[in-house]
């Protein structure tokens, strides 16, 4: 039987559950990197026992830790992130140019084919690749060399790229979703980049339908339909089907479409879950109630999943790396809170289980079934 | 040789103990000793000074023989006790945060 292992990134240190593909029993793994910040971990597809990690801290910066025997051993990698060239600036939060400086990895995307090629995604907004592993890194500087890139300004948490998905039918084609930049595609692995906005609309720019400057969280994709995305901004729930030449609102029945999480189910390209949360102004769910939201029809119709899940009193935040799906035959999804909670369901959302319950903050939520 | 002491976090990634030792090529300065404990912990490159700018990282601070040298200028030699392996070359993270 297959065995399920969730891999968590949080605000203290990294845990990894396991269970068999029941999903009923959890074991929860001491801590890993006790004290830092891991905002993500992600293993190859290709060698799931390769690991990759985010370990970062204010004291110490940016360290790269990855691990050959599934999180049972780990070894530091290369943390050299340096831009390509001069860097130049960015605009700041007051508008002033800011010069682009290094501070994280948000986001580790490894190859869909090579357990050697991993891509990174920093902050101020970057995207680097590595072919060794994780040794080194060289930056694929025709992103933040778009004609753009000077205007791009952070959002409240950062000039962060922390979306990177891999077209699974064209390697060639990368998107990447930076906060408070945009969306990008690339169609030639990453050397030259257009933006991706058509059809957003962000009514806290001064043109709300600019090229540049939306708020992406989050954007995800069901590899059998790679030209269709789907997207949670900072307000709206979009998607496309013709690989972000235009962007459509599904936020339809949502009691609120902001929000940070979103995620497809592993075997119904048209089934999408997000959490909705207050407003931008309050980080938490409407009413004190956490619910997950499904469309099984793309968007627009949206129901409720609460079984399970605190329906009272309950002010966590979920984050926009804390949710993904797994593969097993009944689609399992899980998400962390900002509270130390994961919650699985082992039935498409219907119902849920706290998995684990008291950790640290909780980041990134990644899901392997080996 | 040189002592270093290090952080909690710093010896957690390195896998060493409190307080190591290391060889210093040169006169012993902030620099030369960063740069021998880099070579001699390779995991530790970039924790210490940022990789961009080569300055000390903001939270952390540089003792010897008592006196804060945080502020000296990298290439300032430190004390003779240091240099001598009587006294050690503190690395000090800021005691803040949750």
């Amino acid at each position: 039987m297959s065995e399920v292992r969730v891999l968590v990134g949080t605000r203290k240190g990294a845990f990894i559950l396991t269970s068999d593909g029941k999903r009923q029993q959890w074991k929860v793994s001491q801590p890993m990197f006790g004290g830092w910040q891991i905002y993500h971990l992600k293993a190859s597809p290709v060698d799931p026992n390769r690991i990759y990690a985010s370990q970062s801290s204010d004291w110490f910066g940016q360290t790269l830790p990855r691990s050959d025997d599934g999180g049972q051993t780990w070894t530091t990698v290369g943390n050299k992130f340096l831009y390509d060239g001069i860097p130049g600036t960015h605009q700041w939060y007051d508008g002033t140019p800011h010069p682009w400086e290094f501070k994280r990895v948000w986001h580790l995307e490894p190859s869909l084919t090579d357990p050697d090629t991993v891509y990174a995604g920093v902050e101020d907004a970057a995207l680097f690749k590595s072919a060794d592993g994780g040794q080194n890194w060289t930056e694929l500087s025709g992103l933040r060399g778009h004609s753009t890139g000077s205007q791009w300004a952070p959002g409240a948490g950062g000039l962060c790229l922390h979306t990177i998905l891999i077209d699974p039918a064209n390697h060639d084609r990368i998107y990447t979703a930076i906060s408070s930049a945009g969306a990008f595609r690339t169609d030639d692995g990453g050397g030259t980049w257009k933006p991706i906005t058509k059809g957003l609309y962000s009514k806290y720019l001064p043109d709300p339908t600019a090229t540049v400057g939306h708020c992406v969280h989050r954007i995800a994709m069901h590899p059998s339909k790679p030209d269709t995305l789907f997207m949670q901004k900072h307000w709206d729930v979009m998607r496309t089907d013709d690989a972000g030449e235009s962007w459509q609102k599904i936020s339809g029945n949502l009691p609120t479409d902001f929000g940070f999480a979103i995620d497809v189910h592993a075997h119904e390209p048209e089934t999408v879950f997000v959490v909705p949360i207050k407003s931008d102004s309050e980080h938490y769910p409407l009413e004190g109630r956490l619910r997950v939201f499904r469309s099984r029809s793309g968007g627009h119709e949206w129901e409720p999943m609460t079984k399970g899940l605190p329906q009272q009193d309950c002010y966590v935040n979920v984050l926009r790396e804390a949710m993904a799906v797994d593969r097993l035959d009944k689609c399992g999804v899980y998400f962390g809170t900002t509270g130390g909670q994961v919650y699985a369901s082992a039935d498409g959302g219907d119902s849920w289980n706290a998995i684990a319950r008291d950790l640290p903050p909780v980041v990134s939520v990644e899901v392997q079934t080996v | 040789m040189v002592r270093v002491e290090l952080p909690f976090h710093l010896q957690q990634l390195a896998h060493v103990g409190r307080e190591i030792t290391v060889h210093v090529d040169g006169a012993a300065t902030p620099a030369s000793v960063i740069d021998a404990i880099e070579q001699q912990f390779p995991m530790l490159q970039g924790t210490i000074r940022d990789y961009a700018t080569g300055r000390r990282r903001p939270f952390l601070r540089f003792f010897a023989c008592e006196e804060d040298v945080s502020f000296a200028p990298f290439d300032a030699p430190l004390p003779e006790a240091v240099a001598s392996g009587s006294e050690p070359f503190m690395i000090v993270g800021a005691l803040a945060g949750g």
